[in-house]
């Protein structure tokens, strides 16, 4: 295992010679979907929540379809079954997208998590205790300042430990990235199994990188959650 | 046709992949009982055991577990061999599926159950104690037909992402329903559409779970008030 790491290290960690490859591709790949899926999530979970059928039909049926599907088979579809098809292939911009299999896997990525972050946000807006909300219309708020100073704010909070086992699920879920031949973690390990047939180590070694990751996102969490939570945690007497 | 007579190797991927979703269920459910029951034992170094189980599982990609598994067993199994001097076995990706998603979703259904353990009043496995029952009877009359109520929406969520993890077996070989349609697909040069229809057919069976679940939930829920909405 040790050669292994003397070997390779620079591949699992950063470059593979060729381009960046390992564990900034894997952070790469996490950070494009969380930060893209939240950015989408907020406003649709607003317009999921929303009493307006029209408005939060359409939000509630992607949300379904992204859900009730397997990653795997939504990152083929962008990746292979979309460029499969003649009319993708005879449109400039189209074609230049999803000819990079990175776009391909992001956007992938991007829509299966955005519909995760959507069902916890609209969980959370719909909780907000209804004399909150009261007492900001009897101050005459506006709808939008509503939101943006009442709801949200607690909203988002309140989410911290469902989002932050969310995000763990997303990291999980970037290993399918090899699948498309995105150079990250899984496809550096795979390379060192073909290269080596030491199986045992090199998925070893993939495995004690992702549960670092793991361990440190959940101690950054846990952190949040003590400073943005701390008006919810139980009385100290 | 509609399937291009690509339906009968789609209708068998389906089925391999319903096969292996329950199996795995079984192992999980077997593996999350015994999980429970070694964190909540008072035996410190079952507690110890049972808690690196659930946290090394959650922290490992899922993916990472079974390829880690079925490359590395099968090279402990080709060791094992040659040192019985027997043939090799072969690990097929089945099996390797059942054992790994069984293993994984064991450490997720092990929170689960201990969650709907502790949510049991102790008062009301004492007074099964106090009217003279035996430990298994105070466990099959009281524990558990009360601890599945808990722990039904936590197996029904378990149970949604495990079917939509079994996708991922196709990767090590096994011809589900995905690499039905990706075989379909490369054959018939359309796979657009025949990634389409998986996706479809994951959906139905994760829509039709839903509504078994919905009515499970009822049935074990006889007996308590909601307030009416």
């Amino acid at each position: 295992m040790i050669e292994l790491i003397g070997t390779y290290w620079r591949a699992f960690l950063y470059s593979d010679g060729y381009g960046s490859s390992g564990l900034v591709i894997t952070l790469w790949l996490l950070a494009v979907s969380l930060g893209l899926g939240f950015v989408l999530a907020v406003p649709l979970a607003v317009a999921r929540a929303s009493r307006r059928r029209w408005l939060s039909a359409p939000v509630s049926l992607y949300t379904y379809v992204f859900r009730g599907t397997p990653l795997y088979v939504q990152l083929l579809l962008f990746y292979t079954g979309i460029y499969s098809l003649q009319a993708v292939h005879d449109h400039v911009w189209l074609d230049r997208f999803f000819r990079d299999a990175m776009n391909c896997t992001l956007l992938a990525f991007v829509l299966n998590e955005c519909a995760y972050a959507t069902e916890i946000f609209t969980g959370a807006i719909k909780a907000t205790p209804a004399g909150e909300i009261e007492a900001a219309q009897a101050y005459g708020m506006s709808r939008y300042t509503l939101y943006a100073r009442i709801i949200l704010p607690s909203a988002l909070r309140r989410t911290l430990p469902a989002y932050s086992n969310e995000v763990i699920l997303m990291l999980h879920a970037t290993t399918l990235a090899f699948t498309a031949t995105v150079p990250d973690i899984m496809k550096v390990t795979r390379d060192v199994n073909a290269a080596t047939y030491a199986s045992f180590q090199a998925y070893g070694i993939a495995a004690l990188l992702y549960a670092a990751i793991a361990f440190t996102l959940i101690w950054g969490f846990r952190r949040l959650e003590a400073r943005w939570l701390a008006h919810l945690a139980p009385r100290a007497h | 046709m509609l399937f291009h007579g690509y339906g009968p190797l789609l209708w068998a991927g389906t089925l391999q992949t319903l096969g292996l979703a329950m199996l795995s269920l079984a192992a999980a459910l077997v593996l999350g009982l015994a999980g429970a029951a070694a964190k909540l034992s008072p035996n410190r170094a079952l507690a110890g055991l049972g808690a690196c189980y659930t946290t090394l599982i959650r922290a490992v990609p899922d993916l990472v577990l079974m390829l880690l598994l079925f490359y590395g067993m099968q090279m402990v199994l080709n060791d094992a061999t040659e040192l019985l001097g027997v043939d090799q076995i072969e690990i097929d990706p089945f099996s390797a599926g059942v054992v790994t998603l069984g293993f994984i979703y064991g450490a997720y259904l092990t929170e689960t159950f201990r969650g709907a353990f502790l949510a049991v009043p102790r008062g009301q496995l004492e007074a099964g104690q106090a009217f003279g029952m035996s430990a298994w009877r105070v466990f099959h009359r009281i524990l558990f037909p009360q601890m599945m109520r808990f722990a039904l929406p936590g197996i029904g969520n378990n149970w949604q992402v495990l079917v939509k993890a079994t996708a991922l077996v196709s990767i090590i070989g096994l011809s589900d329903v995905v690499k039905a349609s990706q075989d379909a697909g490369r054959s018939s040069l359309d796979y657009f559409f025949f990634t389409l229809v998986a996706a479809a057919i994951y959906l139905a069976i994760t829509t039709l779970s839903h509504v078994l679940l919905q009515r499970l939930e009822k049935r074990y829920s006889a007996g308590v008030r909601t307030l009416a909405s």
